[in-house]
């Protein structure tokens, strides 16, 4: 995992996505070939930093809440109080699914008006399915017998699920958050048609004006934020799960 | 003192324990042997009252148990089971501390209390203290469950095959190792087991079940030797009751004065191991030895006439 060449290539990505969102000027050599003119190589009505951190602020707000509210719903239906809704809940986590984003920002538009209103509306609805079903399957497979010896040493109810259930649970949960949020990095950039300040302004100004170098300048930046976080997300997930003595899943 | 009283649980149709009375004393371990499905884990779980009874009481030292609030009562009583149960994400030391932890020991009190319990289970502190379940072996993981069940010296311990999940070799030395920190500590046990070799290996008292019923609560020489129904018997097995019933008494029992030949045998040491000495080195008498002197010798006769039926 730590290997150097590992190392050495997260390095050069991470060193070429803080280059292309602070200094974009510096890439207009690379993207002038594919330009219509060498003038509009580069986006510039915004600034690249601040569309960035727009973006990335919108996908960690969304999947933040619907990281809360899906594994809040998956603990409740985990008890046994709460088996009888656990069909309900998959379905509805299930219909947040199914809905295309487009739907859901033309749908909330009316309701929340332009900006990026509908956008979290979409994104939230969209982290709710990977987190909540990873929940899910983490909380029906913690081993039995830690669970037993838990309640038979008299831990409570709360400290049960705080001390030993959602700790045990914290690795299969993490890997449904990533799910979530690479997820709704690609579907932020939609969020632009309804005016949401995203990177995605940059793709749909150059699909708009034929500037492929524009979809090419947002679409690589989105990209590799998705593959720096997605990898973030990897080794957590092996530091925890290897505490843990539980295998390495993915 | 444990005192069980008419104790019973039913489910739908079935009383998966029917009953059931029994007095534990203070400082002895309690064996409750049977086969699967004949109830001795729902009356052990009933004793801290992860099941629920249907009627009858438990008291432990004349406390009825039904009183108190059920997080608090487990916290009194020592709980090890099978696969040990450990907390995977917590280090051995911080699993041994948990319930001292609970009852909230100070930091400097649940150390010392850690270091103490791996030093009875031959762990030393210094190696195993920081280390993770998942790094120790089957039979260390085991001895660091139990330790987490003496850890706030309960009243009273309940063990669910807690030696279940390990190979011969070391379950044996569990066993041992249990009987020896048990009489160094005066701890109470009541101990559920599948396996009537050690129930009568560990057990002051036997408690064989049946189809949720107590057939017979007795001391293990009598439940060898005076089986109270077909079943006991059978759980005993007709043919190695002799061998059951000499693995029960020491040497020391059966010694008489004179000499003999060859190899000594250990005063401690139980007439199946003298009898196994003896055939296979064709010997009609041993040496009997204590502290590393001769005292008095055994012979074949003594131990077979201790083998026979018991009027």
């Amino acid at each position: 995992m730590t290997s150097w060449p590992g190392l050495v290539l997260r390095g050069v990505i991470l060193a070429l996505v803080v280059a292309l969102v602070t200094v974009p000027e510096a890439f207009r050599p690379v993207f002038a070939p594919v330009a219509p003119t060498p003038q509009q190589a580069i986006y510039t009505r915004t600034s690249i930093l601040s569309l960035a951190m727009s973006h990335l602020a919108l996908v960690a707000i969304a999947c933040a809440a619907a990281t809360i509210v899906a594994v809040t719903l998956a603990i409740a239906v985990s008890r046994p109080g709460g088996a009888a809704f656990r069909p309900l809940s998959r379905t509805i986590a299930n219909v947040g699914q199914t809905f295309p984003p487009v739907a859901v920002l033309a749908l909330a538009v009316p309701a929340l008006g332009f900006g990026s209103g509908p956008t979290l509306v979409a994104l939230f609805l969209y982290g709710l399915l990977p987190v909540f079903e990873n929940a899910m399957t983490a909380f029906a497979t913690l081993p039995k017998t830690t669970l037993d010896a838990a309640r038979g040493m008299g831990l409570t109810r709360a400290q049960r699920l705080w001390q030993v259930e959602l700790p045990l649970a914290l690795p299969v949960i993490l890997t449904g958050v990533r799910l979530s949020v690479v997820i709704s990095l690609g579907t932020a950039t939609i969020g632009s048609t309804v005016a949401a300040s995203t990177l995605g302004e940059v793709i749909i100004a150059g699909l708009l004006t034929n500037n492929t170098a524009f979809v090419l300048q947002g679409g690589l930046i989105v990209g590799l934020f998705a593959v720096l976080i997605y990898d973030a997300f990897v080794l957590l997930e092996v530091w925890l799960a290897r505490r843990t003595g539980r295998a390495t899943t993915r | 003192m444990i005192e069980i009283d008419a104790l019973t649980k039913i489910y739908g149709e079935t009383r998966a324990v029917d009953a059931v009375s029994m007095t534990v004393e203070t400082s002895s371990i309690t064996a409750i042997v049977g086969t699967s499905g004949s109830g001795k884990t729902t009356l052990l779980r009933m004793v801290n009252r992860l099941v629920e009874p249907s009627s009858g009481e438990v008291r432990i030292n004349g406390e009825r148990t039904a009183d108190m609030a059920p997080y608090k009562l487990r916290r009194r009583i020592g709980y090890a089971i099978q696969g040990h149960g450990l907390f995977p994400h917590h280090s051995v030391g911080r699993n041994i501390g948990a319930v001292p932890r609970l009852l909230g020991w100070s930091k400097k009190d649940i150390r010392a209390r850690v270091d103490e319990l791996l030093e009875l289970f031959g762990m030393e502190p210094d190696a195993f203290r920081d280390r993770f379940p998942h790094e120790l072996s089957g039979g260390q993981q085991q001895r660091v469950g139990v330790a987490r069940a003496l850890a706030s010296r309960p009243d009273l311990m309940l063990m669910d095959e807690p030696f279940g999940a390990l190979d011969p070799i070391i379950r044996a030395r569990a066993q041992e190792d249990l009987r020896r920190i048990q009489r160094q500590l005066g701890s109470t046990i009541m101990l559920v087991t599948h396996d009537m070799d050690e129930a009568i290996r560990l057990g002051d008292r036997v408690a064989v079940m049946d189809g949720g019923k107590l057939v017979q609560y007795a001391p293990p020489e009598e439940i060898v030797s005076r089986p109270a129904s077909d079943f006991v018997a059978e759980m005993v097995g007709d043919n190695e009751r002799p061998i059951r019933l000499l693995a029960l008494i020491p040497v020391a029992d059966a010694m008489e004065e004179g000499n003999a030949e060859g190899p000594a045998v250990a005063a401690t040491a139980s007439l199946r191991d003298a009898l196994a000495m003896g055939l296979w080195s064709a010997r009609d008498a041993l040496p009997v030895e204590r502290d590393g002197e001769v005292v008095g010798r055994v012979t074949m006769d003594a131990i077979r006439a201790r083998a026979e039926r018991p009027e």
